[in-house]
């Protein structure tokens, strides 16, 4: 939950809001000019799977883009220092790598239309209906604590009433999700991720011309915080003490392969985006290019966390007056004059409201496709669900504003719910790997894989962890341990079940399962141009892999 | 391969009804292109953030460390915005084929065309 320091106001002016004023009504105008290719639930759920990979790897990376996580890595930054870069370099490129090249044919390639609906057709109803029904409501509940974050801090930098954020934030992203779907989601988002850089670099610059550059940030930060605080590695040797509270192994282990790949593989909404494309190669791509500004971002988002403690040296500490998350604001207040200042507050909204729209979008294409379709009101035509995907939408929107003012009163019952969905997405990761790749996986080891594997997180979380019956130095590190643990017991319990019980007949399993493949599904799913050299998927894969590994050595040595 | 062999007709019903979707899907056709828009409002804020920076008091610049924040990154707002409605004018969005019976797309996609190679 995000806590934004009094005094923080910005001295924004009418030039600034003019260029805010300017990005709302152009946020609706793509709601309004995508109506009208909204004809099937299919274009409304998922873009009609007709959009260029470039669109939808944009929209992937800016749908993980949300505010919360901008603010959020930079206080990470001003917390943990250059630790945070594990965060993106292993903790996001492996697993979107992984994605795109190794899960996408699956996902695409058997024509779901969501994460839980792959679950449907691989294991059967128990798991689909567990797992819909999680997503659906942490989403919400998601949606609404974005809503309730962003209301904070607008109240700090722009002096808005919290309701009033809440209210016009809300109605924004219904309406243009509501009128124009998810072309107008991922659209926005492409935008949103052009405007939030056009904020986040200026910053950034003059940032670093104050700090006296980079080596200004080393020499600074090296005298007050130690010589390991700009390093990614040093001091992270097992029984070492280090901010982060973790060790090399479960960096690797629990932030590097299982938090990350649970994250990005089977968070529907960012898969979402990737189904949406136009062929089984911009589907693969969609990932792949995303990874590449992925891999750049803490440039202009771990950075500026550098320096707002060089100016600010005391920030996050008691009396200073300052948060960790103030970071960025600060920044905001004391560097960028009016006009550039419009072009960040814009930027931060519309990464709010970027990140809320995931949310809403995902929601409803797994309510209303997994839950009332499937369970609900079956069979009956097209039209009946796009008219529920859009009372959905709008629905979802009015309980995620609820959310958000629930949130305002008992903000520690959020952190709670959260901590607790996020233990649910390893073992569907879990589940994921071992259903794709070995067709003996019962139905019941699908089930009892998830509700095994989530249940042993918590655990040891709330449990082994927050009793202090183990000894682990920090949250975040005991979220890494909590997730090596649910991947562990999920992965056995999977193992034993599908030992004891009946397999799904092979022949149901075409283009589920590795080594089987969908009927119809044109071999290459490519098209006329594809095979030039920048679109093939392997290189743009290793060379995301390459570049992120070159990135780790200044910081490694 | 053996796939080729009849699927079962049950297990893939969903998978019909996808084709067909995407068969009857409008976005394809009717759905704008997005480089229109960032281009549009990159240039007007390109100008609007580029004219502060022209008209930039002092106060301003002393406030960004010297460096005509506002300049600077209104030509960068402006040449991206540039960028993308060259893009489009160069390569205009591909008018869309109109809707054929599965078998016809699947025939017209092994012949390739003049824009294959790039």
């Amino acid at each position: 939950m995000l806590h934004l320091a009094e005094g923080l106001r910005l001295p924004t002016n009418g030039l600034d809001y003019t260029i805010l004023a300017i990005y709302f009504a152009v946020v609706l105008g793509i709601g309004f000019a995508a109506r009208r290719s909204v004809k099937t639930s299919l274009d409304f759920f998922l873009s009609g799977r007709s959009l260029p990979a470039w669109v939808t790897g944009l929209a992937f990376v800016a749908a993980n883009l949300g505010a919360t996580e901008i603010l959020g890595m930079a206080a990470n930054g001003v917390q943990y220092g250059a630790y945070t870069v594990h965060w993106y370099w292993i903790g996001a490129i492996p697993a979107m790598v992984f994605l795109g090249l190794v899960m996408m044919p699956f996902y695409y390639g058997s024509k779901v239309r969501s994460v839980p609906e792959f679950l449907l057709h691989r294991f059967g109803p128990s798991s689909h209906l567990l797992s819909s029904v999680i997503f659906a409501v942490s989403s919400v509940l998601i949606a609404g604590v974005n809503l309730y974050a962003m209301a904070i801090v607008l109240e700090a930098l722009l002096g808005w009433p919290e309701w009033v954020a809440i209210v016009v934030a809300g109605f924004f992203v219904l309406a243009y999700i509501t009128i124009g779907g998810l072309s107008s989601a991922i659209y926005n988002e492409v935008l949103q991720f052009f405007v939030i850089l056009a904020a986040l670099i200026p910053l950034t610059i003059v940032g670093l011309k104050r700090v006296g550059g980079w080596d200004g940030i080393t020499s600074s930060l090296s005298a007050s915080q130690g010589g390991d605080f700009l390093t990614a590695w040093d001091g992270t040797g097992i029984g070492e003490a280090n901010p982060l509270g973790a060790n090399w192994l479960t960096i690797v282990l629990g932030l590097g392969f299982v938090m990350s790949f649970g994250y990005w593989t089977t968070n529907f909404a960012e898969v979402q985006r990737a189904l949406s494309a136009k062929n089984l190669s911009a589907a693969k791509r969609t990932p792949l290019i995303a990874a590449f500004p992925k891999i750049l971002i803490p440039m202009v988002v771990v950075v500026p966390g550098f320096i707002a403690l060089v100016m600010e040296p005391t920030i996050g500490q008691a009396g200073s007056g300052l948060d960790y998350n103030d970071a960025i604001p600060v920044l905001m207040r004391d560097l960028l004059p009016n006009g550039v200042l419009g072009i960040a507050v814009t930027g931060l909204l519309a990464a709010f409201m970027a990140g809320m729209a995931a949310n809403v979008s995902s929601f409803n294409t797994v309510f209303t496709n997994d839950i009332w379709a499937a369970y609900l009101k079956k069979g009956r035509e097209d039209g009946y669900y796009l008219k529920v995907g859009r009372v959905v939408t709008a629905v979802g929107v009015l309980i995620g504003m609820g959310t958000a003012f629930i949130a305002a009163g008992f903000s520690n019952i959020m952190n709670y719910l959260q901590t607790l969905f996020s233990f649910f997405n390893v073992p569907l990761f879990v589940v994921f790997i071992i259903g794709m790749f070995w067709k003996r996986t019962t139905p019941a080891a699908g089930f009892w894989g998830l509700l095994s594997g989530t249940a042993a997180a918590m655990v040891n979380y709330f449990w082994l962890y927050q009793q202090g019956i183990i000894d682990i130095p920090s949250d975040q590190g005991a979220n890494f341990v909590s997730s090596i643990v649910a991947f562990v017991v999920g992965g056995i319990v999977m193992v034993v079940v599908t030992l004891v019980t009946k397999p799904k007949p092979v022949e149901q399993l075409a283009g589920l399962v590795y080594g089987t493949k969908s009927p119809g599904l044109d071999l290459e799913g490519a098209e006329e141009g594809d095979e030039v050299w920048y679109r093939k998927p392997a290189l743009l894969g290793w060379g995301a892999i390459i570049l992120a590994a070159i990135c780790y050595v200044p910081f490694s040595f | 391969m053996t796939e080729k062999q009849n699927p079962p007709a049950e297990g893939h019903a969903f998978q019909d009804e996808v084709t067909e979707l995407e068969a009857k899907s409008a976005t394809a056709a009717r759905l704008f292109d997005i480089r229109r828009i960032i281009g549009a409002l990159f240039v007007v804020y390109g100008l609007i953030v580029g004219a502060a920076g022209i008209f930039a008091t002092d106060a301003d610049l002393e406030k960004a460390q010297d460096i005509n924040i506002n300049l600077w990154t209104g030509l960068g707002m402006l040449a991206l915005g540039l960028f993308f409605l060259v893009w489009v004018k160069l390569r205009p969005t591909v008018p869309p084929t109109p809707p054929l019976p599965q078998e016809a797309l699947d025939a017209a996609e092994g012949e390739g065309g003049p824009a294959g190679r790039g």
